[in-house]
């Protein structure tokens, strides 16, 4: 099929990705491409390898074969194929280049909601404190907490402090934007507000690839899903042809049935 | 019941104690500096490394904590000497001592500490791009010091109250003080008391000084 993803170079190219933790195979030959300013969800049961593949895109997580390229460049081996591990001041800089917002928020709890933001500016940009400040706060108003700057995360509500985890991703001017569950660790009245920011990144044409279990958002806010099952990419589509009730994929239909039966 | 306590003659010697005061607390600050140094520098290492280091660090922790500290004292001050061919003060033999000493119990506590920091900051750090060394900096060591404070709180009284033991090689501290008076008045109720009163005192001092400085840190946690 020659979609418009193939014509374009892929801003994010997983071929073939296979990991496994022991004896059990975590990942089976993932391949996804993923072009600048599309949103891709990704959604499976759980155990699917979903967050895996994430952590694989920044390489939190080393994997067993395949390839991982943002924008051309091979993201936790050298390159020529020889599978050498980058060095850690290498990952650093590539990792730097990818944004990730995590479902327990992982904000570092002795900063402010500012420093937060800023240490990675300070740390990893180079940026003067007088800058960094200016960028967070910038992007604290852009997430609504322009007020909180100098609250420290416990000082946060679940939402709250999971708007400065998206903060902090992006004041690094990520190429792209991984969000692992992010809010399904939030209490059901505040997971609106996050999507919100989310949403708005989105118009923005950031690229994101989001695992997530919010089909209501994956359905209106993506470009493409992603459906994971048993570590290997079951469907992938756009949104009306992997959500429709009749699809002939026995394991998507059932998962989406569960889903329902669960959530509706 | 026919004692009477006199303080009059502890009052005329009071300077003995006073300056062993001080000299506890400047023995306890030192060697916990040097102990800090050595527990935060082996810890790291332990947490980062093999196995064959983490067997030496564990071999050094588990020999000072099962030997008691004035057993070691004397090795060092009278044992080293006669082997080596080493010179030094009491002082100096005491200070090296109780550094090793606080060095075995500190490797412990930030050990178990640098463990209990959450994976998921260790993923942040790295997510956002920091460095190994960034990362233990800015990320690790201090939400480890959070979690270690009441434990290190603890140990630093510990340490203090240690160093009655450099009495047992003469180096002129608290206890020491006393025991001169003691041996000089025969006030042996008074002296004790007093002495006793100055441990306790001051020890409720940095007891009380450290939980501040909890309580200022567990706003972040």
């Amino acid at each position: 099929m020659a979609t418009n993803t193939q014509e374009i170079p892929a801003l994010l190219d997983v071929r073939d990705v296979s990991k496994a933790f022991g004896t059990v195979q975590v990942l089976r030959s993932v391949s996804l491409k993923v072009s600048r300013g599309e949103v891709v969800t990704v959604i499976g049961p759980s155990g699917s390898g979903k967050t895996t593949l994430l952590r694989c895109v920044n390489f939190l997580e080393s994997y067993d074969s395949g390839s991982i390229r943002i924008d051309g460049k091979e993201v936790g081996f050298r390159e020529g194929g020889s599978r050498q591990r980058r060095g850690e001041r290498d990952l650093a800089a590539m990792r730097a280049e990818t944004g990730m917002v995590f479902q327990s928020f992982n904000l570092f709890p002795h900063l402010t909601a500012a420093g937060n933001i800023m240490l990675g500016l300070t740390k990893v940009r180079g940026k003067s404190t007088a800058e960094a400040r200016s960028i967070a706060e910038h992007w604290l108003g852009r997430v609504g907490l322009g007020h909180k700057a100098d609250s420290l995360p416990a000082e946060l509500s679940g939402g709250q402090q999971q708007r400065v985890g998206i903060a902090r991703a992006v004041a690094m001017e990520p190429k792209i934007l991984l969000l692992d569950e992010i809010t399904s660790a939030l209490d059901p009245e505040l997971v609106g507000e996050v999507l919100e920011v989310v949403r708005g990144l989105a118009q923005d044409g950031m690229t994101m690839v989001m695992v997530t279990h919010e089909m209501a958002f994956a359905r209106d806010a993506s470009s493409r899903i992603v459906f994971m099952a048993d570590g290997g990419v079951s469907a992938i589509g756009p949104p009306r042809d992997i959500l429709a009730a009749e699809t002939d994929n026995e394991r998507l239909r059932s998962f989406l049935a569960r889903f329902r039966a669960s959530h509706f | 019941m026919g004692y009477a306590l006199n303080f009059n003659l502890i009052w005329r010697h009071f300077d003995k104690l006073w300056g062993g005061l001080l000299l506890s607390l400047e023995l306890a600050v030192i060697s916990i500096a040097i102990g800090i140094v050595i527990g935060l520098v082996l810890a790291v290492w332990y947490v980062s490394a093999g196995r064959m280091v983490r067997g030496i660090i564990a071999a050094y922790v588990e020999f000072i904590r099962n030997v008691p500290l004035i057993l070691l004292v004397y090795l060092v001050f009278y044992g080293l000497p006669t082997v080596a061919d080493l010179a030094y003060s009491a002082q100096t033999s005491f200070i090296a001592t109780l550094s090793l000493y606080s060095g075995a119990y500190l490797v412990e506590v930030f050990r178990s500490g640098l463990e209990a920091v959450p994976r998921g900051q260790m993923d942040a750090g790295r997510a956002i791009g920091l460095t190994p060394w960034q990362r233990l900096l800015h990320v690790r060591l201090p939400t480890m010091l959070r979690i270690t404070l009441p434990a290190l709180s603890n140990t630093f009284i510990s340490l203090f109250k240690d160093t009655s033991i450099a009495s047992v090689i003469s180096v002129p501290e608290l206890t020491y003080g006393a025991q001169w008076i003691n041996f000089n008045t025969f006030r042996i109720v008074e002296v004790y008391l007093v002495t006793t009163a100055m441990y306790l005192f001051t020890g409720y001092i940095m007891l009380f000084s450290l939980r501040l400085l909890e309580r200022r840190f567990r706003a972040a946690r």
